[in-house]
C-alpha cells in the first residue's frame, strides 16, 4: 500500500508505478505531475466501464429516493391515498385490479396494490427512501464506531486491545438477524410504554440502532489488523520522534492510509443493510402501515403472491438491480484502490 | 482432541452465560413493566401485581437472572406450581411451558438448516471446482456472473416466485410442509425440497466463488505442482491433492455462516409458512413473549455454538496440519 504522505511529498515527481503517464503528457506537453492516491484511484475507476455503470444505478437509485416527492408531485399520485377503494372500476369484489397484470396501465405505471388500492409506483418510490435511509444512517454509524474501534485498538495495543478485542467476540456471538429480531421490540419498549402505538420515527431510531449495535464489529476488526501493521512502520516511527501527538498520528498518518479499506467496507456493508431491514420488514417487526418500505411490499406481495404476482415483482427486481450494482460498485472501487488485487 | 474439546467447550459455556446474561437484562430489565407485557393491554395494577408475584418478577433483576439459571439445571417452583428441569419459563402469551414448545419446533427448523446446507455445499463446491478447472474460459465466466446474481438475491423474493412457478402454476414441486422424518421420509424430502433449494440459493454464490479461489490457489501450490511433475494423472491431483488443500478454509467459512444460516432459516420458515424456531422467535417478539424469546435465543445460540465446535474439529480432521491443543 502506498503512503500518501511520502506520495504527496513535495519534489515527489516521478509518478507510481500505477500511473499511465505518457498518453497525457503526449496530449499537453506539461511536465510529469506527481498524483496523489486519489487521484491515481480516480483515473483507474473512470476506466472501469462496469464501475461506472454501476454508480450510475447507484446513483439513480439515491436521486429518486432524495427526490421521491418531486417525482410523485409531477406523477400526480401518493403512496397514501387507496385510490383503488375510492374508485369504482379498479379493483374487482376480491379487492384484486380488474385489468391484468396488476392493474398496470397509463395512470398506475407499476399497478394497483391488491386490497387496499394503493399506487405501486409512488409506494416503491418512498419504500425505496425510507429503506435507503436507514441504511445509510446505519453504514455511517457503523463505520464511525468501526474507524474508532478498530484504530483505537489497534494504536493502544495491550490492555485496551485485548478487551475491546473480547467485546467484539462476544457481540460476534450473537446471531444477528435473530437478534435483530429479538431486541426491537425491547428498543421499542424502552421509548415509549408497550400500550401506546410507537411513533415512526422511533421505529425508524430502533432500526438504526439494533442493526448498529451488531453491525460495526467486522471493520473495527478489519482496521485494527491494518493499525498493528502501519504502527510498526518507518513513517510512523518519525512522526513519533518527531514529536507528534498520537492524536495526529492516528489523522495525518494512520487514517490516509485506511481510506482504501474503510470505502470498500463501507460500500460492501450498505447493500446488506438495505436487505436486513427489508428482511426485518418482511418478518413484520420493522417499519409498520401505513409508512412506506422496500421490505414490507414483499410481506404483501407474498400475502397476495396466488391471485397478484405482478405486485412483488417490481421492488424485488429493483432490490435484485440495486444489490448487484453495489456489488459491482464495490468490487471497482477496490479495484481502482488497489489494483494488484483480481477479482 | 479431547483437551480441545474441553477447552473449546469451556469458552462456550462462557460465551453462552455472557449471552444469556446480556439478553436477559435487556429483556427484563429494560422495559419499564414485564409484567404489563405478560398482561396486555387494558391490565389493571392488581392483575399486574398478581403476575409479578406469580412469575417472581418483583425480585431484583440478578435475582431473577440466578433463579432463571438455577431452573434451567434444576427446575423451579413458581407461585402456579412446579416446572420441570430444563426450565425456561411460562410463554406470556398462552402460558405454555417454553421448553415444550421449543423441543415442539425445532425439528423443522433443523431439518431446514442441515438440509439446506447440504444443497449449498454441494452445488457451490461442485460449481467452484467445475469453474477452478475450466478456469478462462466460458463456463468460469458464465459460473461468475451466475454467483453475482445469486448474491443478490434475497430468500423473500426468490421464495415467492419460485412458490408462483413451480408449486403454483407448474406443479413440479410439493407445496412446502414439513412432516417429521420419522414419520414419512419421502413427505419429508418432498415437503423441504422448495425451501431447501430456496434457503441455498444465498449461499451457493458465496461458496463456489471461494471454492474457486480456494482451488486457483490450490493448484499454484509446490505440492501440487511437484504430484504432477512426478507424472501423477491430472484428476488424481484436482481431487486428492488440491481439493484437500481448498476444501478445509471452506469449513471455516461454514461455521462462520451458521449464524446467517439460523437467520436464513428464520426468513425462509415465514415465506414458506413453516413452523420452525425463527417463526416462533418472530411470533413471540410481535406478541411480546418474553420468556419465550429468551428460550429461542439461548437455544439458538447454544445450538450455533455447539454446531461452530463441531466445525472446528472437523477442520482438524480434515486438515491434520491443524494442532488442536
Amino acid at each position: 500500500m502506498t503512503s500518501p504522505s511520502q506520495a504527496a511529498a513535495p519534489g515527489a515527481n516521478a509518478p507510481g508505478p500505477d500511473a499511465v503517464p505518457t498518453a497525457e503528457v503526449g496530449k499537453s506537453g506539461a511536465p510529469l505531475v506527481g498524483r496523489s492516491p486519489g487521484q491515481l484511484m480516480w483515473r483507474r475507476f473512470k476506466r472501469d466501464k462496469t464501475g461506472v455503470i454501476s454508480a450510475y444505478v447507484v446513483i439513480f437509485f439515491f436521486l429518486i429516493a432524495l427526490l421521491a416527492p418531486v417525482i410523485a408531485w409531477l406523477y400526480g399520485k401518493n403512496p397514501y391515498t387507496t385510490y383503488g377503494l375510492d374508485r369504482p372500476g379498479l379493483l374487482n369484489e376480491f379487492y384484486y385490479p380488474i385489468k391484468p397484470n396488476g392493474g398496470i396501465d397509463g395512470e398506475f405505471w407499476f399497478g394497483l396494490q391488491p386490497q387496499l388500492g394503493r399506487d405501486v409506483f409512488t409506494q416503491l418510490l418512498y419504500g425505496i427512501r425510507t429503506s435507503l435511509l436507514i441504511a445509510v444512517a446505519v453504514t455511517l454509524l457503523c463505520t464511525l464506531t468501526g474507524i474508532l474501534v478498530g484504530v483505537t485498538a489497534g494504536y493502544m495495543g495491550g490492555k485496551t486491545d485485548y478487551f475491546l478485542g473480547r467485546f467484539i467476540d462476544l457481540l460476534l456471538a450473537f446471531p444477528a438477524q435473530l437478534s435483530f429480531v429479538a431486541f426491537t421490540p425491547v428498543v421499542y419498549s424502552l421509548f415509549v410504554n408497550p400500550e401506546k402505538e410507537t411513533p415512526t420515527y422511533l421505529r425508524v431510531i430502533t432500526l438504526i440502532l439494533v442493526q448498529w449495535a451488531l453491525g460495526w464489529m467486522g471493520l473495527a476488526r478489519l482496521l485494527r489488523g491494518q493499525v498493528l501493521s502501519l504502527r510498526e512502520r518507518e513513517f510512523v516511527e518519525a512522526a513519533k520522534v518527531t514529536g507528534a501527538s498520537p492524536w495526529r498520528i492516528i489523522r495525518k498518518e494512520l487514517l490516509p492510509n485506511l481510506w482504501t479499506p474503510i470505502l470498500v467496507q463501507s460500500t460492501l456493508m450498505l447493500p446488506t443493510f438495505v436487505t436486513a431491514e427489508a428482511g426485518l420488514s418482511f418478518l413484520g417487526v420493522g417499519l409498520v402501515e401505513p409508512t412506506p418500505d422496500w421490505g414490507r411490499m414483499f410481506a404483501t406481495g407474498a400475502r397476495h403472491y396466488q391471485n397478484d404476482i405482478t405486485y412483488m415483482f417490481f421492488p424485488g427486481v429493483a432490490m435484485v438491480i440495486f444489490v448487484v450494482a453495489f456489488n459491482l460498485l464495490g468490487d471497482s472501487v477496490r479495484d481502482a484502490f488497489d489494483p494488484k488485487t483480481k477479482r | 482432541m479431547l483437551r480441545f474439546l474441553v477447552r473449546r467447550s469451556l469458552g462456550a459455556i462462557v460465551i453462552i452465560l455472557l449471552i444469556s446474561a446480556i439478553t436477559f437484562f435487556l429483556f427484563f430489565a429494560l422495559p419499564s413493566e414485564p409484567a404489563q407485557l405478560a398482561c396486555g393491554k387494558n391490565c389493571g395494577p392488581d392483575a399486574i401485581a398478581l403476575i409479578n408475584k406469580n412469575l417472581g418478577l418483583d425480585e431484583p433483576v440478578p435475582v431473577q437472572y440466578w433463579h432463571y439459571l438455577v431452573g434451567i439445571f434444576a427446575g423451579r417452583d413458581f407461585e402456579v406450581g412446579h416446572c420441570p428441569a430444563p426450565c425456561f419459563g411460562y410463554s406470556f402469551t398462552n402460558s405454555q411451558p417454553v421448553w415444550e414448545t421449543i423441543m415442539d419446533r425445532y425439528p423443522t427448523t433443523l431439518s431446514l438448516a442441515v438440509g439446506g446446507a447440504a444443497v449449498f455445499l454441494i452445488t457451490g463446491v461442485s460449481i467452484g471446482m467445475i469453474a477452478a478447472a475450466k478456469r478462462g474460459t466460458f463456463t468460469d465466466k458464465f459460473f461468475s456472473s451466475l454467483s453475482l446474481i445469486g448474491n443478490s438475491l434475497q430468500i423473500y423474493f426468490v421464495g415467492v416466485i419460485a412458490l408462483w412457478l413451480l408449486v403454483d402454476t407448474w406443479g413440479l414441486i410439493d407445496r412446502p410442509e414439513y412432516t417429521p422424518i420419522t414419520e414419512n421420509p419421502a413427505k419429508w424430502f418432498s415437503g423441504l425440497l422448495l425451501p431447501w433449494l430456496v434457503l441455498s440459493i444465498i449461499f451457493i454464490a458465496n461458496y463456489s466463488r471461494m471454492t474457486r479461489s480456494q482451488m486457483v490457489e490450490q493448484l499454484g501450490e509446490e505440492h501440487v505442482r511437484t504430484a504432477r511433475a512426478k507424472g501423477m494423472s491430472g484428476r488424481t491431483v484436482f481431487f486428492r491433492y488440491a481439493w484437500r488443500g481448498a476444501i478445509a478454509p471452506i469449513i471455516t467459512i461454514v461455521g462462520i455462516d451458521l449464524g446467517s444460516l439460523f437467520g436464513g432459516a428464520m426468513i425462509t420458515e415465514f415465506t414458506f409458512t413453516l413452523h420452525g424456531l425463527g417463526r416462533l422467535a418472530v411470533e413471540s417478539v410481535t406478541e411480546k413473549d418474553l420468556p419465550m424469546l429468551m428460550g429461542v435465543m439461548l437455544f439458538s445460540c447454544t445450538a450455533i455454538v455447539i454446531a461452530n465446535i463441531i466445525v472446528d474439529a472437523l477442520y482438524a480432521v480434515i486438515d491434520p496440519r491443524v494442532r488442536l491443543a
